[in-house]
């Protein structure tokens, strides 16, 4: 039942994913083209998402438990500090050179295309690269 | 290349996306953040925890095959760019969101539907490199 209505979450996901036009980076790339072939339809999807999931989150949140799970594991940290705001500004540029971004690529998966893993195996890549700089940095900070 | 502009076809993605965000948190009490359920799946140890994320993971993939039985055609999925620029932003993708810990769907959606300033503050600052990375490399490169 657990893993059931998660792939059944996944699926609604990766549909509504599809439908909004946010996995065809010929799309996303026009979204960010305000000065060229502007197309505003991804406003669209964001402005659809958060009016489900302001008045869901809301909703679900104040409930004690979530239905299948101890607890709702929500992020602690509560700092922005340079790290927040570096790396999300080299997401940035990365989704500007391609028009993929990993919620738009990862159900793309599912189209078969080659461009689409390369993608992924190149974002696995650099997830690995963060966390082996990570660790070096505090193995590096230990003192000998 | 021009795309067509799909504001209903959008706004009903958007709010599927909305709904499966609402139902993980509801269900199983996790963030809906593509970059937090890939990242999890490289990490062995937690059997419960990783097959959760491998359900989402293939779920998320099944997407393109129901657009498929509903519209009788895979999702368009139009690359004006190419495969070196590809993989290298695949690269930059994922050391950004590692260290920006999320992305559109972490931060973008699930962050500023909790009105989280951490989500907010990434938000505006992958929005604006975006925009600014898009104008140098079609107008100021490429013009």
């Amino acid at each position: 039942m657990r893993l059931l209505s998660a792939l059944l979450i996944g699926v609604i996901f990766g549909t509504g994913i599809a439908l909004s036009g946010m996995m065809n980076p010929a799309k996303v790339l026009n979204f960010f083209d305000l000065a060229g072939t502007w197309d505003p339809s991804l406003a669209f999807v964001m402005g659809g998402a958060l009016a489900v999931a302001i008045p869901g989150y809301r909703l679900v949140l104040g409930r004690p438990a979530p239905v299948m799970a101890d607890r709702f594991d929500l992020p602690q940290t509560r700092v922005i500090d340079r790290r927040l705001v570096l790396g999300s500004a080299a997401f940035g540029v990365g989704w500007g050179i391609s028009g993929f971004c990993p919620g738009g690529a990862l159900p793309a998966l599912g189209t078969g295309r080659i461009e689409v893993f390369l993608f992924v195996a190149a974002l696995i890549g650099g997830l690995l690269l963060a966390r082996a700089i990570e660790a070096r940095r505090i193995l590096a900070r230990k003192p000998a | 290349m021009e795309t067509e502009f799909t504001p209903l076809a959008s706004l009903a993605g958007g709010v599927l996306i909305g709904l499966a965000t609402v139902l993980l948190m509801a269900l199983h009490g996790r963030i809906m953040g593509a970059t937090g359920i890939l990242g999890g799946i490289m990490r062995w140890g937690d059997l419960a925890d990783w097959s959760l994320r491998a359900a989402l993971l293939a779920g998320m993939a099944a997407g393109p095959l129901v657009m498929l039985g509903l519209t009788g055609q895979v999702p368009a999925v139009d690359l004006p760019v190419s495969t070196l620029a590809v993989v290298l932003s695949g690269l930059i993708v994922g050391v950004g969101v590692s260290y920006g810990g999320g992305c559109t769907s972490g931060h973008g959606v699930c962050g500023n539907a909790r009105f989280s300033r951490r989500s907010i503050v990434a938000t505006l600052t992958f929005m604006a490199t975006a925009f600014a990375t898009v104008f140098v490399i079609r107008h100021v490169i490429g013009g």
